[in-house]
């Protein structure tokens, strides 16, 4: 990848804060952690959302259940993608009548949540799912909103936003680079 | 994706792809356990089974994993295509071409059947079985099966015991086993040995019982009873009793050893009933992992960028 680095636009704290807001928005509107499931779109969706169910579990004390969801059989782009890699889905519970809480790093064209929806209706019928993400940078090509956002970032298409997290990269941290024109993702 | 856009024969594949397509498979047999086994991956995509020797179970495992992914299947079998009529391999492989479709599985009675067709067709090709060639993708089942049971491929002692020289499954498991490390020990009496089984790079053995103990997996070939020329061996009751698996030879394998059949079985011929239904059989496993293998086949072979179908 030949880019470089433009701005950083959340540290470590900034998205440690993020994550707290949208556990106390999430137990806001669902008045409690009564139903509630998290799931996240792997592989940075996912540790966000075990981020956010621990989160709430020390807010409000109440254990949720995480799950982790892998869209590749969902993609719309299957015959002109070059790295079909699959990983795992784990949905160790029933996803019917919860209210199901879907976790994603970066929101752009909308194309990844529109297969993680579909992939989720055919685990269950959750009564409701709400989406949050850590990053919306704009340029949508569905109509998709996120219910929980960390930051918005306006982005132009020639920019490349890029999430770090601990888990999978060392450090906690969110920043643009300037690129060739980014395919969606 | 693979580094082929064809499966004829398991040198079509490198370890890595193999690795790959176990990997894949993985998640495909957790989308077969699901309430709603359908995804909609491959829409819009046309999988030909052109079937032109009779097959049951690979025809419908391969027409099942293209249907859960959403493929439109459709089903060519010798009987009830335009081959009774005297038509050509040529001429089909043309008509099925002028129909565009994305995916080929041939099962033919001649080997090289699969690669002929390759020439004439712009869509990716999956050997089905191919005469006494290669069955690659019952090969990579098999390797399926025995990781998810056994844990790991390599360095696990495979012996093939039974009809070698006319068995496209062995003609794919011996290379399969080699490239991930696994050792294959032919086993059979000589008239059912290919001439070099040298050149395989596989073990040789005529003694079923000398290396018994030391096997991870006895697999059991098929004795081909509808063979022409007849029987290369005195009588099948002979066979059974020399190369049969049967209680007390899973007696004398290791406590963790299993046992793995191709199917269609012939009970008391290769292996007896009680063996065939003990929780140390796997045969219902290769079925059903099967499938799983299949879909993860069709997926990466249509889900790279340079393949027919992204044109």
């Amino acid at each position: 990848m030949t880019s470089r680095t433009k701005a950083v636009v959340m540290d470590a704290t900034a998205v440690d804060r993020a994550i707290t807001r949208i556990a106390h928005e999430v137990l806001e509107a669902n008045k409690g952690a009564e139903g509630l499931v998290i799931v996240g779109i792997v592989t940075r969706g996912a540790h966000l959302a075990h981020r956010l169910a621990e989160r709430v579990k020390e807010i409000e004390g109440a254990e949720v259940p995480v799950g982790t969801l892998d869209i590749s059989f969902y993609r719309d782009d299957v015959s002109t993608r070059n790295n079909p890699e699959v990983h795992r889905t784990d949905l160790p519970f029933d996803l019917t009548d919860t209210c199901v809480v879907l976790v994603d790093d970066v929101l752009f064209t909308g194309r990844t949540i529109r297969a993680a929806m579909d992939a989720l209706m055919d685990y269950g019928r959750p009564s409701c799912i709400r989406l949050a993400v850590l990053v919306d940078r704009g340029h949508r090509e569905l109509p998709v909103r996120a219910d929980y956002v960390g930051k918005n970032v306006p982005t132009s298409s020639r920019e490349r936003v890029h999430v770090r997290l601990a888990e999978t990269d060392g450090e906690d941290v969110v920043f643009i680079s300037e690129g060739e024109e980014e395919k969606a993702c | 994706m693979l580094s082929s856009r064809h499966i004829l024969g398991m040198d079509d594949l490198t370890s890595e792809d193999i690795a790959r397509i176990l990997d894949t498979a993985e998640s495909f047999a957790a989308v077969n356990e699901r309430r709603i086994k359908k995804l909609p991956t491959l829409r819009g995509l046309t999988v030909v089974n052109l079937f032109l020797e009779p097959s049951t179970r690979t025809r419908t495992s391969f027409e099942i994993a293209a249907k859960r992914l959403s493929a439109d299947a459709i089903n060519f079998t010798a009987s009830a295509s335009a081959t009774v009529k005297g038509e050509s391999l040529r001429d089909t492989a043309a008509t099925l071409a002028a129909m565009s479709c994305d995916l080929v599985i041939i099962r033919h009675k001649y080997a090289g059947a699969p690669r002929m067709l390759t020439e004439m067709m712009d869509c990716s090709i999956v050997n089905g079985g191919d005469g006494i060639h290669q069955h690659p993708t019952q090969a990579l089942l098999d390797l399926y099966t025995m990781k998810q049971r056994l844990g790991h491929l390599e360095g696990l002692r495979v012996g093939i015991v039974g009809d070698i020289a006319h068995s496209r499954v062995a003609g794919s498991l011996v290379p399969a086993l080699l490239k991930v490390g696994a050792i294959p020990v032919l086993i059979a009496p000589p008239t059912l040995l290919p001439a070099r089984p040298d050149v395989l790079g596989a073990e040789v053995s005529w003694d079923l019982d000398e290396v018994l103990p030391t096997l991870d997996v006895a697999y059991m070939l098929r004795i081909q009873m509808e063979r022409a020329d007849g029987m290369p061996f005195p009588s099948l009751r002979e066979y059974a009793r020399f190369y049969g698996m049967n209680s007390a030879r899973l007696a004398a394998m290791k406590p963790s050893a299993i046992v793995m059949h191709p199917g269609p079985m012939n009970r008391g011929v290769e292996i007896s009933a009680d063996v065939a239904d003990s929780d140390r059989s796997l045969v219902l496993e290769q079925v059903e992992s099967g499938v799983a293998v299949r879909m993860a086949v069709m997926y990466l072979l249509l889900g790279g960028a340079d393949s027919g179908a992204a044109a």
